[in-house]
């Protein structure tokens, strides 16, 4: 397994260097800026808006963008579809390094973080979805530790350790299926319990079913982008079978989402039908949701299915793009943008830079992590010592 | 491809079976709730209020918040409308009389300890709590500040405390909670020299609302708001002026919002029951397809090599 | 039904409290069930 460094390859990675030195040097000042001035200091959260970008993005998209690691795993070993397997370990690690970034990020964004075990173990708010929430995300957080955990032990040379893990798959797989559809459906559940605050086209009770079935989507999209900028900066690591498997990866999770985009796509007409909003379409608000669900949800339906048809992987590729704006439109849409749609317009919220700045923080932190992991794990190629991996 | 329609189906199936289930679930409490039986409610009569403010004064006072930026003799202050601050558990806003007396009309805005509270619904440490008396209070002792009982009030009631580092804290009316338990009356209802503001029992303050309409017919809008609102609320307002020119919502409803969580709720035990049942039958269908594979594949192996082997004994032989 | 609850917020958390302790003890059966259930199963 040679590991050619090309000067091609070096100079990227030093422009990348240089990028990620400032991003993190500016997320330590802003932490900083955080801790000591609390959350006035950094952000423009209100008392009309107490939930700004940090819930719109890191929480809301970066548990969306991590689906990657349930879908994966449950198709490869439930569904039994071992010709994607190449593609479960990079995606558990995008889903490992999601969720403990979205914990990152709420340690930043609640107001007392080191209270975060309370409803846990001191009171237990359980007719909070919040609630179930939390206790979810953590306990998957947990599952995604112990699924990427073999990986680093090939590493490390833990042998027995990693054996007795993988024996745990299958059940750790169904329980990752199990976890996910409950936070997934229940980040979207948030939102029910402000009908007066959320816009007709965007509030639905079926917003639990919305947010898991595009959590599926932004999972099967997300591994089709992570393969392909795997193979434009880390191509020198990955095995034969990476590289053999790589275009059916993407041309199989292409015509899965381009399906399920389809029938999310029915769900969300039938649900403006159960609601009778047509009348909200004409509205500017409908012309947005009209964007949103002609642009970023019909439209890369229609896309994948073609670059499927006509086999082209480019066109997969970009698609994977649209489709994963879409699901971050989504979920802006439904926090922040018809989220107190009735408010006036001095009333409305955007981010300060300084909270773009700590999101941006913590997005660098997890590529710097997954190329330090990539870089020296087996996630891209098979461990020698460990070939039986199938 | 057969394999990715069956996985969407399969999910999407699993996913609406729960929705249908969990939709049921709520349903299936057929139960009443009535609130605490003698819990306390306020009765704000709009009509009685005239913007001297003593009674945000009263309220400043008794839960020692910091002073105001304006002083409360300040009436100029009344020409924007504001909303409660960490500094101000209440305000009075000033708006177009449409009604039939004369002059500004101004009514006195706070929480209004909802009977079944949106924020203590949402809470997920039961910071916020429902009490017998009917107020509903906030333990910051246990508040990690998530902000998501901000998110839940339908009336924009709870601020929060962001430029505090260590100790932010929700803000808002407390009912004067510890003055109510010792038999004393919240500080802005006895502060009030218009007497707009009466304490007592829920029921008797919709008596006293009743009663007032009957007196009175051509001086209120027929209906108390909050009788019915979000379930109900233990804060009750009568007024002239109709309550949306007031900019009280009259959209809300009166759906309890305990009530509109509790369907998507119900859908965890569907899933944690039900879907491992689901996810195992797949794996071991599809073990079973690969095992079946397997053996067919080494049948074929087996036939070819008995032919091979056959044709090969015959060559054999004729040579 | 011997408690008596007042408000449908109070209902509830008795209520979810309960279930969640039977959703965890309902994941832990149902994964010592399938050991169970396939247990002699061959490969």
């Amino acid at each position: 397994m040679s590991q050619v460094t090309t000067g091609e390859q070096r100079s990227i990675f030093s422009l990348f260097n240089f990028i990620a030195f400032i991003v993190l040097g500016l997320g330590i000042y802003l932490t900083y800026l955080r801790f000591t001035g609390g959350l006035a200091a950094v952000t423009n959260l209100s008392d009309y808006n107490p939930w700004g970008l940090w819930i719109s993005f890191d929480l809301l998209c970066g548990v969306a963008l991590a689906a990657g690691g349930y879908v994966t795993s449950a198709s490869v070993y439930l569904f039994g579809m071992k010709k994607y397997h190449s593609a479960v370990r990079p995606a558990i690690l995008t889903a490992f390094l999601g969720y403990a970034l979205v914990f990152l990020a709420i340690n930043y964004d609640v107001g007392r973080p080191w209270r975060l075990p309370y409803p846990l173990l001191v009171q237990q708010g359980t007719t909070s979805v919040l609630f179930e929430v939390g206790l979810c995300v953590a306990t998957y957080l947990t599952i995604l530790f112990i699924e990427f955990s073999p990986a680093a032990m090939e590493w490390l040379g833990l042998k027995k350790a990693r054996n007795l893990v993988v024996k745990l798959t299958i059940l750790l797989t169904i329980f990752g299926v199990v976890l996910s559809t409950m936070h997934q459906s229940s980040l979207g559940s948030l939102f029910l319990i402000a009908p007066s605050k959320l816009h007709p086209l965007w509030y639905s009770s079926y917003i639990p079913i919305y947010f898991f079935v595009t959590s599926i989507i932004a999972g099967l999209s997300m591994v089709i982008l992570e393969s392909t900028l795997s193979h434009r900066f880390f191509a020198y690591k990955m095995d034969e079978t990476h590289l053999k498997e790589a275009n059916d990866i993407t041309f199989g999770f292409g015509k899965a989402a381009s399906y399920v985009l389809a029938g999310y796509f029915a769900v969300k007409v039938m649900g403006i039908s159960s609601g009778n909003n047509w009348h909200y379409l004409k509205t500017e608000y409908g012309t947005w949701y009209l964007v949103e669900l002609l642009g970023f949800v019909a439209l890369p339906s229609f896309l994948y299915a073609m670059g499927v048809r006509i086999k082209s992987l480019g066109l997969i590729r970009w698609t994977s793009v649209l489709a994963v704006l879409g699901v971050i439109l989504n979920r802006f849409n439904v926090c922040l943008v018809a989220f107190n749609w009735q408010l006036p317009p001095d009333e409305r919220y955007f981010p300060r830079w300084t909270e773009i700045g700590i999101s941006i923080f913590i997005v660098m932190i997890g590529l710097v992590l997954y190329r330090f992991i990539v870089t020296r794990m087996p996630i891209l190629y098979e461990h020698p010592d460990y070939k039986d991996a199938h | 491809m057969t394999i990715s329609r069956r996985k969407f189906l399969g999910w999407l199936g699993a996913a609406g079976m729960s929705t249908a289930f969990g939709k049921s679930a709520a349903a299936a409490t057929h139960e009443h709730f009535t609130g605490y039986p003698n819990s306390f409610a306020i009765l704000h009569d709009i009509t009685l209020c005239v913007g001297c403010r003593i009674c945000e004064d009263a309220c400043n006072k008794v839960n020692h918040l910091p002073p105001p930026d304006k002083p409360f003799t300040d009436l100029a202050v009344l020409d924007k409308h504001r909303r409660t601050t960490t500094k101000a558990y209440t305000v009075v806003n000033k708006y177009e009389n449409k009604g039939p007396s004369k002059g500004p009309v101004f009514y006195k805005k706070q929480c209004n300890h909802c009977l079944e509270p949106a924020c203590a619904s949402a809470c997920f440490v039961r910071a916020l709590t429902k009490t017998d008396t009917g107020a509903v209070t906030y333990d910051s002792s246990v508040c990690v500040g998530c902000r998501y009982c901000m998110i839940a009030c339908p009336f924009e009631i709870p601020t929060y405390e962001y430029d505090q580092v260590l100790t932010p804290r929700i803000q808002k009316c407390t009912m004067c909670y510890p003055r109510i338990i010792k038999g004393q009356l919240p500080g802005c209802v006895e502060a009030c020299p218009m007497e707009a503001l009466s304490f007592g029992k829920r029921k008797d303050m919709i008596k006293l609302a009743r009663m007032r309409f009957r007196k009175h017919p051509d001086r209120y809008v027929d209906h108390i708001y909050g009788e019915h609102e979000m379930g109900g609320t233990s804060w009750l307002y009568v007024s002239g002026t109709p309550f949306k020119d007031l900019g009280m919502r009259e959209d809300l409803g009166v759906t309890p919002a305990p009530q509109l969580t509790a369907g998507a709720l119900s859908s965890v035990p569907v899933i944690a029951g039900l879907w491992p049942a689901l996810l195992a039958g797949i794996y071991a269908v599809s073990k079973r397809k690969e095992k079946i594979a397997r053996t067919e594949q080494e049948q074929a192996v087996a036939a070819a090599m008995d032919k091979k082997g056959a044709a090969k004994t015959q060559t054999e032989e004729e040579s | 039904m011997h408690q008596v609850f007042y408000t449908l917020q109070d209902f509830m958390t008795h209520t979810e409290s309960v279930t969640y302790l039977l959703v965890i003890a309902t994941l832990v059966g149902m994964t010592l069930f399938w050991l169970f259930l396939t247990g002699k199963d061959e490969d």
